[in-house]
């Protein structure tokens, strides 16, 4: 569904982020995305919808080539892709509706968003995604008011009301307490369930992803190092793409999270 | 550097000998430079003049108290004119002020290298002609009266709030415009969703101070024909009406009070 050929960006300052990243994910499957900081996760997603301009390779959303798309075919393209971000990004001066309605202004003109006019289909959309989420009280208050478990509640309905095929996911754990974290990861791998949507998530804590994912990406320096099933995350898979460290407390802690539930 | 090996310890200074004598010289200059400021200022003054002052005030004071009270009923319009002038000129400023901010931002410009510069110069050279030399300007171009005054303090403030608001404009938090551009969201939807929200307690504040500000300002437009209360002040100063001019000044000291009180209400209201 999705579809990475020789992916490459090179920053301005000749920092190479993605070598030649090739990548398949098909319909419905969650995916981690781990690896050091500087490793290119963030780079990837963002050259996915375009937030960063790749520098050469394509990247297929369905049939599409997103990267040979001018400005407004790449509108219509983003719709289709929801992200989540690590800092939430919520609009912190907007109430909690109008950011998750904001979701819609792919599909919504100037004026109707500008003026609040959205449909009320959309709004009906709205109402069941925070009560999905739990927050449907919540709905009249300022976004700045949330914690910031709620915030990335609010983030995760902004991204789905976009009716996506695809979620992009920023380190969306990286500012929760582990708890929180945890629950909002099963939350995305629940929706992604219901919905059959792909994701691919970036995480830096390697035990939440093995609990919740299907498949295991590792970049290193901008390459793919590690492909397979958070299963085989062995001590020295983890030394190839983190480097050397010891690796047994993070992989028992694990076993201990599964042994509980 | 600061740190050096002193027999076996490292001692820190926060400056090294060099920087501290570069420090002494540079405080000897200045200090030279005032005294010989002074010595220049003090030669050629008149100093009968300033010894004379304490009476002159005094007598001026004399003749200006108590002011002329049944005056008031002739600064009703004057008054009123100059916080129009104020009101009209703050909210026409503004209405140029906002795109040229955009313009001007270094994250929102369509142009950094032709737009970008253009409305800095815009920006700038409202910024650096004082009020009374527009309302002089344009008096000659479009005759006195109150418009004059307008537009006057309206170009005035055009490079205040420009600039105020740019450098919010580029201040943002760029993941929130992040957000909304994923989305799908056209350039204007981003604008409106993404940076308006960001920049509107800024936006509103600017425009109560430069209001404040221009109230004081339009006081004085009417000394060279631009309307407003100054053109009663500067025709009672020509026939030495003291006891009206200490009127004036007290009735310009209330309105310049009232708008202080309303613009901290209202910055109160936004924070």
């Amino acid at each position: 569904m999705l579809r990475l050929e020789k992916l490459v960006k090179t920053y301005k300052t000749g920092d190479q982020a993605l070598k030649a990243v090739d990548l398949n994910v098909p319909e419905g499957q969650v995916l981690a995305l781990i690896g050091p900081s500087g490793a290119g996760k963030s780079t990837l997603i963002r050259c996915i919808n375009r937030l960063v301009e790749p520098t050469s390779g394509s990247v297929f959303l369905g049939d599409v080539d997103l990267t040979r798309l001018s400005m407004s075919a790449l509108r219509r393209q983003r719709r289709r892709m929801g992200m989540i971000f690590q800092e939430y990004a919520l609009v912190e001066r907007l109430t909690v509706m109008e950011n998750v309605l904001s979701g819609r202004l792919g599909y919504v003109g100037f004026w109707r968003s500008f003026l609040r006019k959205y449909p009320q289909s959309d709004v009906d959309e709205a109402f069941r995604l925070l009560d999905r989420v739990g927050l449907a009280h919540m709905a009249d208050k300022r976004a700045d008011e949330l914690s910031g478990g709620q915030r990335q509640r609010v983030g995760i309905c902004r991204a789905l009301i976009q009716d996506p095929a695809l979620l992009l996911v920023d380190e969306p754990t990286a500012s929760l307490d582990p708890k929180t974290s945890r629950q909002i990861m099963r939350l995305i791998c629940e929706l992604c369930k219901e919905r059959g949507l792909a994701a691919i998530i970036n995480i830096h804590d390697v035990a939440l992803a093995q609990m919740f994912v299907q498949r295991v990406i590792g970049l290193r320096f901008g390459a793919v190092e590690f492909d397979g099933l958070p299963e085989g995350l062995t001590p020295e898979v983890l030394t190839t793409i983190y480097g050397e460290e010891d690796w047994e407390a993070t992989i028992e802690k694990v076993d201990e999270d599964e042994a509980l539930a | 550097m600061p740190v050096r090996d002193l027999k076996g310890r490292q001692v820190w200074q926060r400056r090294t000998g060099r920087e501290s004598l570069l420090h002494w010289v540079m405080w000897l200059i200045g200090v030279a430079v005032f005294a010989y400021c002074w010595q220049q200022i003090s030669a050629s003054t008149t100093w009968f003049f300033v010894w004379d002052a304490p009476r002159i005030a005094n007598d001026i004071w004399t003749r200006a108290t108590p002011p002329r009270w049944e005056y008031i009923t002739q600064l009703g319009k004057p008054i009123w004119d100059t916080l129009n002038i104020a009101t009209l000129g703050t909210i026409l400023a503004l209405i140029m002020a906002v795109p040229i901010a955009f313009l001007a931002a270094r994250n929102t410009t369509p142009s950094k290298y032709v737009v970008r510069p253009i409305a800095l110069l815009i920006i700038v050279s409202t910024r650096s002609i004082n009020s009374l030399i527009w309302a002089l300007l344009l008096i000659a171009i479009i005759g006195p009266g109150v418009f004059a005054g307008v537009i006057a303090i309206a170009i005035r403030s055009i490079g205040f709030c420009a600039k105020l608001l740019y450098e919010a404009i580029e201040e943002i938090d760029e993941t929130q415009v992040e957000a909304i551009t994923a989305t799908g969201a056209s350039r204007w939807q981003v604008m409106a969703y993404g940076i308006v929200p960001q920049i509107l307690p800024a936006f509103a504040g600017i425009a109560v101070f430069r209001w404040d500000i221009n109230i004081r300002e339009s006081t004085v437009l009417g000394l060279v024909g631009a309307g407003g209360i100054g053109l009663q002040l500067s025709s009672s100063l020509n026939v030495l009406a003291w006891p009206q001019v200490s009127l004036i000044l007290l009735v310009i000291l209330a309105a310049v009070i009232i708008s202080e009180w309303v613009s901290a209400k209202v910055r109160g209201a936004i924070i």
